[in-house]
């Protein structure tokens, strides 16, 4: 029954191991979904948050989550838009991983308001002055046009083909796929861009305020590149990752190569604006505001450590390992540069949310820490096991890599000709 | 839209004694739910907030002061009213008083991340009074529910009980008399002063022109309408942005 529903020429595991691999993932999710029940029921005092650290683990993570699942939109762009057609073997598996990051992050938010149910008010009396009512609007567009541009991945599936009406369904879906690219590109500059704008526009947190363009600060260009950055190295990272679990080939190397590329040349434009924004910030806003940038790094342990870690060692490095063909070429070098740029985005999230909470605003005030509690924990956890669910079960019902079936016919030619070789 | 009035607070630091009467006064009249011993961050929810600070000196030079900090009615871009996504947060362009509405705020505390002053306050916890208590409940004011942000709002209570007096009465104009926050009327060394900002003949509007008056990091642009002043230029240092030798300065 499972067997007839994994596409032809693809191999997959036994049920068994199936289960086997999900069970402790979805024992996971069960304990996240309890935490998060417990946050629903209880209210939000089963988290470590206070009044000084109203933002705190689920905020960080979300926007971490969001900039690594901006795979998506630009393996589409690039795809669709700019016709870098080797991209076609990663745009499945960037979409599901969108679906896994997006509304992982929605429902993490769900959680982390105070009034759930009234979550429709934005859309009933949006200030559009507001940089949340614009990542609110532009998230929810651009999830919705994830999930149009997953239907047709499970549309695909084996079995459901059998169905005519959905394969005239799929196939019209699939027309649709470049004015998709088109507007998921559109939303997704604007949503990564807002979510850095949610803090650059903080003219009392100076720490984070940045001047910028029109009503723009320029986090929310700086967020867009970012994202657009790490989104291919993620890519990268869970395609080697997918194969290294899967022992399979999934793609060829040239993919690897064109994404460690884009992701490194996007990388390095985004560090060299980091660079001149740090020193704008530095010289001219943060002092206008009456705060002197040094000040910000004497609160241990935010040192200026952290700056340099996140323009040089989580930037600079890795761009730089990703741009030299000899490097990228080797494996340890292109895992290695794509995890460090992910690690970068995650420490320049956590910076923005993070440490901007911790540094204090008043001169009287304190310098704030704050550890998240095991229900904060543990609903992360929840989004991270329904990312890995999702995941598993679409890498094994849906044709995420069409390379993956050549791949496997290329290999089983290399063995037997192998074989033959060493026969005569 | 110019406001009417442009309704400010003086206070005086160097008469505050840090007794925290009006902290309790605000509390009673706005149905701030009793916290417990020792509460933090997390537990308590206080509308004006009494600071401690020093002038970092050993003995014998150490210096005391008490600094009451509430929402300072920023006048200029306000912070919480311009983040918060579905309108909860507004200013009256009758008082330029920055209010709240809890019955229309998501708790997504984005304001509270806006605000320079620290001034909001999130209902972490369910309110509640204990037995009886709840008999003190002020029926002009509506207690908020858990999961939403609340702030000072000036005692909203009392302005709309001074407008329908004036109203009854067949006046436009409410008696300033009439309208006095709870705080200011109970700080018992009268630190706290409070009226209409734009009417010279106030004793506010005189306080706020007075050379020793500043008002709280004036320079992030916020123009806030709470006006301090001491006659000790080390107090005065406090409107500053924190000092990394600030570091042991106490919260109240
Ligand atoms: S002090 Fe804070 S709460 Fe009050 S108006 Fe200013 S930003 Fe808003
Ligand atoms: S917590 Fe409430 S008042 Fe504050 S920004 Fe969110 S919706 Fe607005």
């Amino acid at each position: 029954m499972d067997r007839e529903f994994i596409a032809r020429g693809l191999q997959r595991s036994s049920p068994g191991r199936f289960l086997l691999w999900i069970l402790p993932w979805a024992a996971l999710l069960a304990f996240g979904l309890y935490c998060a029940g417990l946050c629903l029921a209880k209210g939000l005092n089963q988290t470590n948050m206070d009044n000084r650290f109203a933002f705190g683990l689920w905020i960080f993570l979300d926007l971490t989550v969001i900039a690594l699942g901006a795979g998506a939109f630009l393996t589409g762009f690039l795809l669709y838009i700019l016709k870098l057609d080797e991209l076609r073997a990663v745009i499945n598996s960037a979409v599901v991983i969108g679906v896994v990051c997006y509304s992982g992050a929605v429902s993490a938010l769900m959680v982390d308001v105070g009034q759930p149910l009234r979550s429709w008010f934005t859309f009933w009396y949006p200030n559009v002055h507001s940089m949340l009512t614009e990542v609110t609007f532009c998230i929810s567009c651009y999830l919705t046009v994830l999930l149009i541009e997953y239907l047709p991945i499970v549309l695909r599936n084996r079995k459901l083909r059998d169905v005519p009406s959905f394969l005239v369904f799929e196939h019209k879906l699939h027309n649709l796929v470049y004015v998709l690219a088109g507007v998921g590109t559109f939303l997704s500059f604007f949503h990564q861009g807002s979510l850095g704008g949610l803090y650059g526009v903080l003219r009392g947190r100076p720490f984070a305020f940045r001047e910028g363009f029109a009503v723009w600060p320029s986090t929310f260009f700086l967020f867009i590149l970012s994202a657009a950055a790490v989104g291919p190295s993620f890519i990268l990272l869970t395609t080697k990752l997918v194969e290294t679990l899967s022992r399979k080939r999934l793609v060829r190397p040239t993919v690897y190569s064109l994404l460690a590329r884009v992701s490194g040349l996007l990388l390095a434009v985004y560090v060299l604006a980091k660079a001149v924004d740090t020193l704008v910030w530095i010289n001219r806003t943060s002092p206008g505001h009456g705060f002197l940038a040094s000040q910000y790094y004497s609160w241990k342990p935010f040192g200026t450590w952290i700056l340099f870690a996140e323009i040089v060692v989580f930037g600079m490095l890795p761009a730089l390992v990703m741009l030299t063909p000899r490097l990228r070429a080797h494996n340890g070098w292109l895992v290695g540069a794509a995890a460090m740029a992910c690690g970068g985005v995650a420490l320049n999230r956590f910076v923005m949310t993070v440490q901007t909470l911790a540094l204090p605003t008043l001169s009287f005030d304190s310098f704030v820490s704050y550890y998240p509690s095991w229900q904060e924990v543990g609903t992360f956890l929840a989004v991270v096991a329904y990312g890995v669910l999702l995941y598993s079960f679409s890498f094994r019902y849906f044709n995420l890599f069409p390379e993956e079936r050549e791949l496997r016919l290329e290999a089983a030619v290399h063995e037997e000709e192998s074989a033959l070789a060493g026969r005569y | 839209m110019t406001p009417r009035k442009r309704y400010g607070m003086s206070i005086d630091i160097d008469k505050c004694n840090g007794c925290g009467a009006c902290m309790m006064a605000c509390a009673v009249e706005n149905n701030v739910p009793p916290v417990p011993e020792a509460a933090n961050d997390r537990k308590g929810i206080t509308w004006i907030r009494v600071y401690r600070v020093d002038n970092h000196r050993a003995y014998p030079e150490r210096r005391t002061a008490y600094v009451p900090v509430l929402c300072q009615q920023c006048g200029h871009d306000t912070p919480c009213v311009h983040v918060c996504p579905q309108q909860a947060v507004d200013v009256d362009p009758e008082t330029g008083i920055v209010g709240q509405m809890p019955e229309r705020c998501l708790g997504c505390r984005y304001c509270m991340v806006a605000c320079p002053y620290h001034a909001r306050y999130f209902n972490w916890w369910d309110p509640a009074w204990p037995a009886g208590m709840e008999k003190t409940l002020n029926p002009n004011v509506a207690p908020r529910m858990r999961g939403v942000v609340e702030k000072c709002n000036f005692c909203h209570g009392r302005w709309h009980a001074a407008q329908q007096k004036a109203a009854a009465a067949g006046k436009r104009e409410i008696d300033a008399a009439d309208y006095v926050p709870a705080c200011v009327e109970a700080c018992p060394t009268g630190a706290l002063r409070f009226g209409d900002l734009d009417d010279p003949s106030t004793e506010v509007a005189h306080d706020a022109a007075r050379p020793e008056s500043f008002r709280l990091l004036e320079k992030i642009g916020t123009e806030p309408k709470i006006h301090y002043r001491s006659q000790r230029d080390w107090v005065r240092d406090i409107a500053n942005a924190p000092h990394p030798d600030g570091k042991d300065q106490h919260r109240g």
